[in-house]
C-alpha cells in the first residue's frame, strides 16, 4: 500500500496553483485534504504523475455571508463548517449534514471543496448542496466561472471541471424564512458512507401550502439529482403525514436509480429511500411551521 | 489456596498497560536495523490458474532493487509446509494433506497467493518493481461454492487428488439411528456460517537478520509460537537450533491466524536474509492481510434434533461441510471443534456428527478465535430455539431442562477432541450462570413489561439468552522459569508469545501469591527463545491454564529452595516460615526475617562453597502438561432494538456470565470477555468477506469489511461463576474465546424475538447478518415477494 512515484508541487499562491494546473492539468491531481485521493493512491487505483498540494492556499479557507448568500472556501475543513455559528444560523441543513460526514479525524482534515470536487454520489455534501441550489466557482488562468450544482455533477466521480480549473468556493442562499429542512441517512456504522441518505428542504407559502420542496439523495444513483417527480407532487399541497408518505413513494419509485452492492441491494435502497424521505419530509414540515428546530 | 489470595484473584491493574497505552511498547515495525532491505511479495490476482512463466526481467532493472526471487530460485529449499496437527485417532477417517508452499510454482490456488518476492532498499521501491513482475498463467475455473466443489466434474484445487474432499470424519455417541423414528418431534434445518477475517490491529511482520560473521539468525516474528518457529527455521535452513533466535515482541492481537506456520513469508524472508547477509523486513499491509493471512468460519450444516414433548433432547444428528480453503496445515482442528462443541452444556444421549472438509480456491482456513466452536453452538442453540417455539416452551426454560446436572461431572462425551483425548467435561455447574444472567438482563420484567410497552409505542425490542461451553487449556505442555534476583525483583520466563492477554500480570499474580511478593516487582518475559526454549505457543485459550500452572509449579520449587536457605539463616525450620511483603520471616517473630533479595544474594555467595546436592541461586524451572483440556462455560444475554423500517439494530444491554474456574484476575477476564464480545458482534452483524464466483474478494479494505467500532459495541455487564477445574493445581480454565463463541446464536434469537410482530414465521439460520439481509429475510427477495415491503 505504497503509492506509485509522483512529482509534488506545493504552490504558495492561487496564481501559482493555477499556473501549475495550466501546465500540468492533464496529468495532475489537486491534493487538498487527501481523504479520498491518498487512499486511492496507496491502493495504486490512482497514479497521478503530479500532485499539486493546495494546503498552503489559506485564502481558500473561509466561511462568509454576503448579501444573503453563504460563501464557503474550497479549503475550509469540514470540522470548521460543522462548528461555525454562521452555518448553524443561516444554513441549518448544512449544519445537520456535517456530522454525518465520516469521522472526526477525517472531518478535521477533509475539505469542503474536495468533497464537492470528488463528486462521490455516496458523499453527503453533493446532495446537500444540490438541494440548496449551490453555485460552484471554478478558476483557471483563463478566468473564473460559476456552475450550478446540477450542471456541475456530471456523472460518477465526474464533474464539469476542466483539467486546468481549480474549485475555489461554493455559494448558496441562506435558508429562506418558513423553510424546513432535514438531512437523514442510514449507514452501517457511524461515519460509513451511507447506504442511503436524504437531504430535503420544504418552503411553505401563503396558506401554509408547500411552495418549494427540494429533495436529493445520497447513494441513490450516479449523481445527486433532484427528485423532481416527488417535488412536483409536494408543491401546492398542504403538508401532512399522508403527503409525506405519498411523495416518499414517488421519490423512491420514480426519482432514483440506486445501485446494488455488497452492503445493500437496489431494492433495499429504494425501501430506505421511501422510509427516510417520509421521515425527512415530516421533520421538514414541522420545522417549516416553526414547531421544532 | 484461598479463593482470592493476596495476589491471586485480585483485580490488579495490568503491568503491561503503561507501555501499551502510552505508545512505548515495542512492536515489530518499531525495530530498525542498519542496512535493512524490504520485501514486497507479488501476489496472484487469479484464484486458480496454471502458471506458464514468470518474467522478472523488468523488475530487476528498477532502482533500488537488490533481488527478485521466484520458486525456481529457492531450489531445494522449496517445499510444502508442515502438517501442524495430524488427524486425530478417529476410526475410518479420511484425510488428504495438502499444505501451503513458499512461492507458487506450477499453479496458484487462491487469489493473493505469492509467486515472487521483490527485495529492495525500501518498501516503496519494492512495490514499484513488484508491479513489473509479469505472470503468464492460464486461468482455471475457481472452486468456491462448497456443494458445487463436491459435484462430479468440478474443477479440482489439487489436481493430483481425486476430488476436492480434504477429509471425511464421522463421530458419534449412543445410537442416533435407534431413536430417530420414535422421538416426539424431529426438527431438521440447514444452517450456514460464512467467512470473516480476524483483522488484528497489527498485521503480520517479519524481520530476519542473518549475520554471516556470527553465523547466527535473529528473527522477530509476529507469531503466537516463537519456539516452533525457531525449530522449524533451523531445520529448513540447515542450521543448529542454537544458531537461531526468535523473538515475538509485543503483538497487536493474535486471534489464531498468527499461530499458523509456516506462512510463505516466514519461510522466504529468513532465507533471503541468509542469501544476502543483510537484515530483511516484511510488514504485511492491511490490503495484503485480506489475502495473506488465514481466515475462518465457512460451514454449511444440515442438522436434526430429536426431542420429547416436554422439551428434553433425545438426540442430535448433524452433517456438515467445512470450507478448508486451499490448504489444510492445521489438519482437522476447526471442524473437530465444531463437532465437539455442538454438544454444549446439554445432556445429549445420542449424537451423530459427520463432516466433509472441502478444498476451495480461497485463502487457507486455520483456527480463528472460537475456532469452529461458533458453528457448533449456533446449530445447537438454534435447534433448541426452533424446538421451544414448536413446543411452546420458553427458550430459557428449554435450556434449563437440558443442562447436564452438576452431579454428572466429569462427563464423558465419547467423541475425540482437538487434543486427541476423549472429550470429557472436567467440571461444570450451568444453572447458576443462567439464573445470574436472567437477573442481570431482567428477563421476567422484560417479557412482562418492557417488551409489550415498547411495542405499544411502535418500538421492536428483542431478548436473547444462549449457553455455550468452551474447551480450553489443552496440552501438550508449557514451562516456566522463576528466579528471585538479588535486587529483590523476581523474573518469570515462559515460552508462549503474548498478544495482549495480560500475561505479564496474570503470571505475576500466580507467582506473587506463592512467594509473597508484590506483582509490580515481578518481570515477565514471553516469546523470546533465548529466555525460554521449550513450549508450543499461545492458542486454544491455554495460556493461563498451561503456562499459568507451570509458573505455579516453578514458584513452588523456588519457595522450597528459599525456605530451606532461610531456615538455616534464621535458625528455624522451613515449615515455620511465612512469605509475605517481599520477606521471609519466622511466624510469630517480628525481627527474625530476611528479604527475598538478600536471600537470593546469600544463595549465590562470592565466597564459601555451594553445598553438594544444592544449586546456586533461587531459581527453578518447571513444566505443566494437562491430561486433557478444561471445559469452561457461560451464558450470554442481550436486549436489542430493531428499527423495522431501516433494519438497523441497536444493542440496549449485554450480559455475560462466565465460568472459567478460579479467576486469576477478574479485570483481565472481563477484558477478554469485552473484547471477545466485540469480535462476536462483528462476526454476527458486520464482518463478511464477499467473494464472487471467480474467487475475487470484493471488500479487501476496512472501508468495506466492517469491523464494529466503539459506537457499535456496548459495555458488557460481566459476572462470574467459579467452578474450579479438578485437572490442574490452580483450578483455572481458559477464557480467551468465550466472548466470541455464542454471539451469532444470541443475535439470531434476539432478532427473531424483536421481529416477531412483523415476521412471526422468521427463522434465522445464517451468520453473518446485516440490515440488508434482515430486509430480505423479512420481506423476501426479488423473486419471492416483490414490493411487499412498501405496503
Amino acid at each position: 500500500m505504497k503509492p506509485a512515484p509522483f512529482k509534488y508541487f506545493r504552490p504558495e499562491s492561487l496564481d501559482e496553483a493555477l499556473a501549475l494546473l495550466a501546465k500540468h492539468g492533464d496529468e495532475a491531481k489537486v491534493l487538498a485534504g487527501g481523504q479520498s485521493l491518498i487512499p486511492a493512491m496507496n491502493f495504486r487505483l490512482a497514479q497521478p504523475a503530479i500532485l499539486i498540494d493546495i494546503n498552503r492556499l489559506s485564502a481558500l479557507s473561509f466561511i462568509e455571508e454576503k448579501r444573503g448568500q453563504m460563501h464557503i472556501g474550497a479549503l475550509t475543513r469540514h470540522s470548521m463548517v460543522e462548528r461555525h455559528p454562521l452555518v448553524a444560523q443561516k444554513a441549518p441543513l448544512l449544519a445537520e449534514t456535517m456530522p454525518n460526514i465520516a469521522h472526526v479525524q477525517i472531518r478535521n482534515r477533509g475539505t469542503f471543496g474536495g468533497s464537492i470536487a470528488h463528486a462521490d454520489p455516496a458523499a453527503e455534501l453533493p446532495a446537500a448542496m444540490t438541494v440548496r441550489g449551490a453555485r460552484i466557482c471554478l478558476r483557471s488562468t483563463r478566468g473564473e466561472r460559476w456552475v450550478d450544482a446540477p450542471q456541475f455533477f456530471v456523472g460518477l466521480l465526474t464533474t464539469a471541471m476542466e483539467p486546468d480549473e481549480l474549485l475555489t468556493e461554493v455559494a448558496f442562499d441562506e435558508l429562506p424564512k418558513k423553510t424546513g429542512w432535514c438531512f437523514v441517512e442510514v449507514a452501517r456504522r457511524h461515519g460509513d458512507y451511507a447506504l442511503l441518505g436524504v437531504a430535503a428542504t420544504v418552503r411553505l407559502g401563503m396558506m401554509g401550502k408547500v411552495k418549494d420542496a427540494r429533495i436529493c439523495f445520497v447513494s441513490a444513483g450516479e449523481t445527486p439529482a433532484l427528485a423532481t417527480n416527488a417535488q412536483d407532487a409536494l408543491n401546492g399541497q398542504a403538508p401532512s403525514a399522508e403527503l409525506a408518505k405519498a411523495a416518499a413513494q414517488i421519490a423512491a419509485a420514480q426519482d432514483i436509480d440506486p445501485p446494488s452492492d455488497i452492503h445493500a441491494s437496489a431494492r433495499f435502497r429504494r425501501h430506505l429511500a421511501t422510509k427516510l424521505t417520509e421521515r425527512a419530509l415530516n421533520t421538514a414540515f414541522a420545522r417549516a411551521r416553526g414547531e421544532t428546530r | 489456596m484461598s479463593r482470592a489470595g493476596r495476589a491471586f484473584g485480585q483485580r490488579a491493574r495490568r503491568n503491561e498497560d503503561y507501555d501499551l497505552l502510552t505508545g512505548r511498547a515495542q512492536f515489530i515495525d518499531d525495530i530498525t536495523l542498519p542496512d535493512t532491505l524490504h520485501v514486497a511479495f507479488v501476489r496472484s490476482d487469479l484464484a486458480h490458474a496454471r502458471i506458464n512463466s514468470i518474467d522478472t526481467t523488468e523488475a530487476r532493472k528498477m532502482p533500488g532493487v537488490v533481488a527478485v526471487y521466484t520458486a525456481a530460485d529457492l531450489g531445494d529449499y522449496w517445499a510444502p509446509g508442515p502438517l501442524l496437527v495430524p488427524p486425530p485417532p478417529v476410526k475410518r477417517l479420511e484425510f488428504f494433506e495438502r499444505t501451503q508452499v513458499p512461492l507458487a510454482k506450477d499453479k496458484v490456488v487462491y487469489a493473493g497467493e505469492p509467486y515472487a518476492a521483490v527485495v529492495a532498499t525500501s518498501r516503496y521501491l519494492a512495490e514499484d518493481a513488484a508491479a513489473l513482475v509479469y505472470l503468464d498463467a492460464d486461468p482455471l475455473d475457481a472452486v468456491i461454492d462448497l456443494e458445487a466443489a463436491l459435484a462430479a466434474g468440478s474443477p479440482r484445487v489439487h489436481e493430483d487428488l481425486a476430488s476436492n474432499v480434504a477429509a471425511k470424519v464421522t463421530q458419534f455417541k449412543g445410537d442416533y439411528g435407534s431413536i430417530e423414528q420414535s422421538a416426539d418431534l424431529r426438527i431438521t434445518q440447514r444452517f450456514v456460517y460464512d467467512r470473516g477475517t480476524a483483522a488484528a490491529i497489527e498485521n503480520r511482520g517479519i524481520l530476519a537478520h542473518f549475520d554471516p560473521k556470527a553465523q547466527k539468525l535473529l528473527v522477530w516474528d509476529t507469531t503466537q509460537a516463537p519456539i516452533p518457529i525457531r525449530g522449524g527455521l533451523a531445520r529448513m535452513l540447515g542450521l543448529a537450533v542454537s544458531q537461531v533466535h526468535v523473538i515475538a515482541p509485543n503483538i497487536g492481537g493474535g486471534f489464531g491466524p498468527k499461530i499458523m506456520m509456516f506462512y510463505p513469508e516466514e519461510v522466504v524472508v529468513p532465507w533471503i536474509s541468509k542469501q544476502l547477509g543483510r537484515p530483511v523486513k516484511w510488514i504485511e499491509d492491511r490490503h495484503e492481510n485480506f489475502y495473506a493471512t488465514t481466515q475462518e468460519r465457512g460451514q454449511i450444516h444440515d442438522a436434526e434434533l430429536a426431542i420429547s414433548k416436554d422439551g428434553r433432547i433425545v438426540g442430535v444428528k448433524d452433517v456438515f461441510l467445512h470450507d478448508n480453503g486451499a490448504h489444510n496445515p492445521y489438519g482437522l482442528t476447526v471442524p473437530i471443534n465444531s463437532q465437539c462443541t455442538l454438544i454444549g452444556p446439554y445432556d445429549i444421549p445420542h449424537y451423530h456428527s459427520e463432516f466433509t472438509a472441502v478444498f476451495t480456491n480461497r485463502v487457507t482456513v486455520t483456527p480463528y478465535r472460537g475456532a469452529g466452536r461458533q458453528h457448533g453452538v449456533f446449530v445447537m442453540e438454534r435447534l433448541l430455539d426452533i424446538a421451544a417455539k414448536k413446543l411452546k416452551i420458553d427458550p430459557v426454560e428449554i435450556r434449563r431442562r437440558n443442562y447436564i446436572p452438576p452431579e454428572d461431572f466429569p462427563k464423558a462425551q465419547e467423541v475425540i477432541y482437538q487434543d486427541f483425548a476423549e472429550l470429557v467435561y472436567d467440571s461444570g455447574n450451568y444453572l447458576p450462570a443462567l439464573e445470574k444472567a436472567l437477573v442481570h438482563i431482567d428477563y421476567e420484567r422484560f417479557r412482562k413489561e418492557q417488551q409489550p410497552q415498547a411495542l405499544a409505542e411502535g418500538r421492536h425490542l428483542g431478548i436473547g439468552v444462549v449457553s455455550y461451553i468452551e474447551g480450553t487449556g489443552i496440552g501438550p505442555y508449557e514451562g516456566a522459569r522463576v528466579c528471585i534476583e538479588p535486587g529483590g525483583k523476581i523474573s518469570i520466563a515462559t515460552g508462549i508469545g503474548t498478544q495482549g492477554q495480560g500475561h505479564y500480570t496474570a503470571f505475576a499474580q500466580v507467582v506473587a501469591e506463592i512467594l509473597g511478593a508484590d506483582i509490580k516487582d515481578i518481570h515477565v518475559v514471553t516469546g523470546d527463545t533465548r529466555e525460554f526454549h521449550w513450549g508450543s505457543g499461545t492458542f486454544a485459550s491455554r495460556g493461563a491454564v498451561v503456562a499459568g500452572n507451570a509458573c505455579h509449579a516453578a514458584a513452588l520449587k523456588v519457595r522450597e529452595k528459599a525456605a530451606t536457605l532461610a531456615a538455616t539463616l534464621l535458625e528455624s525450620s522451613p515449615d515455620q516460615l511465612e512469605f509475605c511483603d517481599g520477606v521471609v520471616r519466622v511466624a510469630g517473630s517480628a525481627d527474625k526475617k530476611i528479604s527475598l533479595g538478600d536471600l537470593a544474594a546469600q544463595a549465590n555467595p562470592l565466597r564459601g562453597a555451594v553445598k553438594p546436592g544444592t544449586e546456586p541461586g533461587l531459581e527453578a524451572t518447571a513444566y505443566f502438561g494437562p491430561d486433557r483440556g478444561a471445559t469452561a462455560s457461560g451464558v450470554h444475554a442481550i436486549v436489542l432494538e430493531v428499527d423495522v423500517e431501516t433494519m438497523m439494530v441497536a444493542i440496549k444491554r449485554y450480559v455475560v456470565v462466565h465460568d472459567c474456574g478460579r479467576v486469576i484476575n477478574p479485570l483481565i477476564v472481563e477484558g477478554q470477555i469485552q473484547g471477545g464480545v466485540a469480535q462476536g458482534i462483528g462476526n454476527a452483524f458486520y464482518e463478511q468477506l464477499h467473494v464472487d464466483e471467480n474467487g475475487q474478494l470484493l471488500n479487501a479494505s476496512l472501508m468495506d469489511f466492517l469491523l464494529p467500532t466503539a459506537c457499535d459495541v456496548p459495555t458488557v455487564i460481566s459476572d462470574h461463576v467459579e467452578t474450579p477445574s479438578p485437572l490442574t493445581p490452580l483450578g483455572v480454565k481458559g477464557a480467551g474465546e468465550a466472548g466470541t463463541i455464542p454471539v451469532g446464536a444470541l443475535y439470531a434469537q434476539a432478532l427473531e424475538d424483536a421481529l416477531r410482530p412483523i415476521a412471526p414465521d422468521l427463522t434465522i439460520c445464517e451468520i453473518p447478518l446485516s440490515p440488508n439481509r434482515l430486509f430480505e429475510l423479512v420481506y423476501g427477495d426479488e423473486k419471492t415477494s416483490p414490493g411487499r415491503e412498501n405496503a
